[in-house]
């Protein structure tokens, strides 16, 4: 198997794609909890003018008949006005695409979006839903015994790792 | 370990049916959720899709305004149905047994039950007898439990003072007759509060209230010095029977909060009350009005940790 990209250099990348698009009206919300480690490096690589929104999606899941509530839900945070405004809606990995159905629901009950755009970092295939990422750093193939997840260091770098599915 | 009725055998919330005996985990586990669930709350939308499709009723079978709309408030915006059922005032009038109106309730495809009783233990005897798929929330029983009152005020401290382990919290009053004094108190032991105290007079304070962990103060002056949290109960007049009391003016004199008596708790003690409050009789006006008092907050917070438990036990196997 390839080794896995370098996520250091996809957050470049996608700095530099999302750069020329951000505008006055651009705000950025990340998802719960490898998407808002990234959001926060492309917030502030960006300088948007809007304070970041951090969202967890737990009340909104569509598994909750088989799994119940999941454990210690973070509290969704959208410090800003979302109706009328352009999103960027951040995930580490896009894979059935079910965690940001919910996210966009999850939203529109905070107000009606002019748009929303999906960043990702990776893209492992898989999807159950009719929905694709605006701006993916890489598309990676993964086993489906496998889970492709964002991990923080303690010097704040990111990185791929792959483990077990349970 | 024994097993315990409110949890599955993963450990997970299946009923809630008191404080006493939930573990620390999950203790915690209800005020982090309800934490999320406050942010829910402050939103345009005040609803979130989590219990569609689900019935909740509320089976009171002991008359409650306030516990009981909370509850329902909590249910609506968790997008549930609510039924609610004044059942003083139905079935059980016509001889219906507890059980008997449960699995008729049951039958209509019930998924929780939020039971107010005035006999301890009934919504343990339900729980015990319930299907799988549901549910059974106290909402208070007799003197015994009102686990959601207990745990929004424990999520009030700890949203004002953070952190349990340095604490001194006061429960004030008539603590012979309160379920809410014994859920707090057994969720402040639980949360490792160094210092419990219980003020009141010998009359009003169980025989062996010691065992529960907590200091005993008949003189309310020395109770309340250096206290963090002072939490005032109801003088439950309509539970008294016979004379417990010379009067309430009586009662005021040496057990009601006034902002003298405040003044020997810590300057930024917070003053908390269960409501309904009885102004001049536990309480002073210019206290419950004043500065110090988070009994409005403890309101708002007590939907929020209602919708944490009734996602928490609704989604449990």
């Amino acid at each position: 198997m390839k080794p896995l990209p370098d996520a250091e250099s996809l957050c470049a990348g996608l700095v530099a794609e999302l750069r020329p698009l951000i505008g006055p009206n651009t705000a950025m919300i990340g998802l719960y909890t490898g998407g808002v480690w990234l959001a926060e490096r492309l917030h502030a690589e960006l300088a948007l003018a809007q304070p970041l929104g951090t969202m967890d999606i737990a009340f909104y899941r569509d598994d909750y008949n088989k799994q119940g509530l999941a454990r210690d839900p973070k509290r969704t945070r959208i410090p800003f006005t979302v109706g009328g405004r352009d999103l960027l809606l951040v995930d580490d990995v896009l894979y059935t695409g079910r965690t940001v159905r919910a996210a966009m629901n999850e939203l529109f009950d905070y107000g009606r979006p002019a748009s929303i755009s999906l960043v990702v970092l990776a893209d492992r295939g898989g999807r159950e839903l009719p929905i694709c990422a605006q701006h993916c750093g890489a598309k990676v193939d993964v086993p489906a015994d496998m889970r492709l997840r964002l991990r923080r260091g303690d010097d704040g770098k990111l990185r791929l790792e792959l483990e077990r599915a349970e | 370990m024994q097993s315990n009725p409110q949890l599955n055998a993963n450990g997970e919330l299946r009923h809630l049916l008191s404080i006493e005996g939930l573990p620390r985990e999950v203790l915690l586990g209800i005020l982090d959720t309800a934490a999320s669930f406050v942010g829910v709350t402050e939103r345009e939308v005040k609803k979130v899709p989590i219990l569609r499709g689900k019935s909740v009723f509320n089976l009171f079978f002991e008359p409650s305004t306030r516990t009981r709309t909370t509850f329902e408030i909590a249910a609506k915006r968790l997008s549930a149905d609510v039924i609610n059922l004044n059942i003083a005032a139905s079935s059980q009038t016509k001889g219906e047994s507890l059980l008997d109106t449960v699995a008729n309730l049951s039958a209509m495809q019930a998924d929780v039950f939020v039971v107010r009783h005035a006999s301890s233990g009934a919504p343990f005897l339900i729980a015990q007898h319930v299907k799988a798929h549901e549910h059974v929330i106290n909402a208070g029983d007799g003197r015994h439990a009102h686990p959601t009152q207990g745990l929004l005020d424990l999520y009030t401290i700890r949203h004002y003072k953070r952190d349990f382990s340095r604490l001194t919290v006061a429960v004030v009053g008539d603590v012979l007759h309160s379920r809410v004094a014994r859920s707090l108190i057994h969720g402040l032991t639980t949360l490792s509060t160094p210092e419990v105290r219980v003020i009141g007079p010998k009359t009003l304070l169980p025989t062996g209230v010691e065992s529960l962990g907590v200091r005993v103060f008949h003189d309310m002056r020395e109770g309340l010095r250096g206290a963090d949290v002072v939490v005032m109960l109801r003088l439950q007049s309509e539970r008294m029977r016979g004379a417990l009391l010379p009067s309430a003016q009586e009662f005021f004199k040496h057990y009601g909060l006034t902002a003298e008596k405040l003044a020997l708790a810590r300057p930024d003690a917070i003053v908390m009350h269960p409501g309904p409050m009885n102004r001049g009789v536990e309480i002073d006006s210019s206290v419950a009005d004043g500065p110090h008092s988070v009994i409005l907050p403890q309101v708002t917070f007590g939907i929020a940790v209602r919708m944490a438990v009734m996602s928490m036990v609704a989604g449990t196997s």
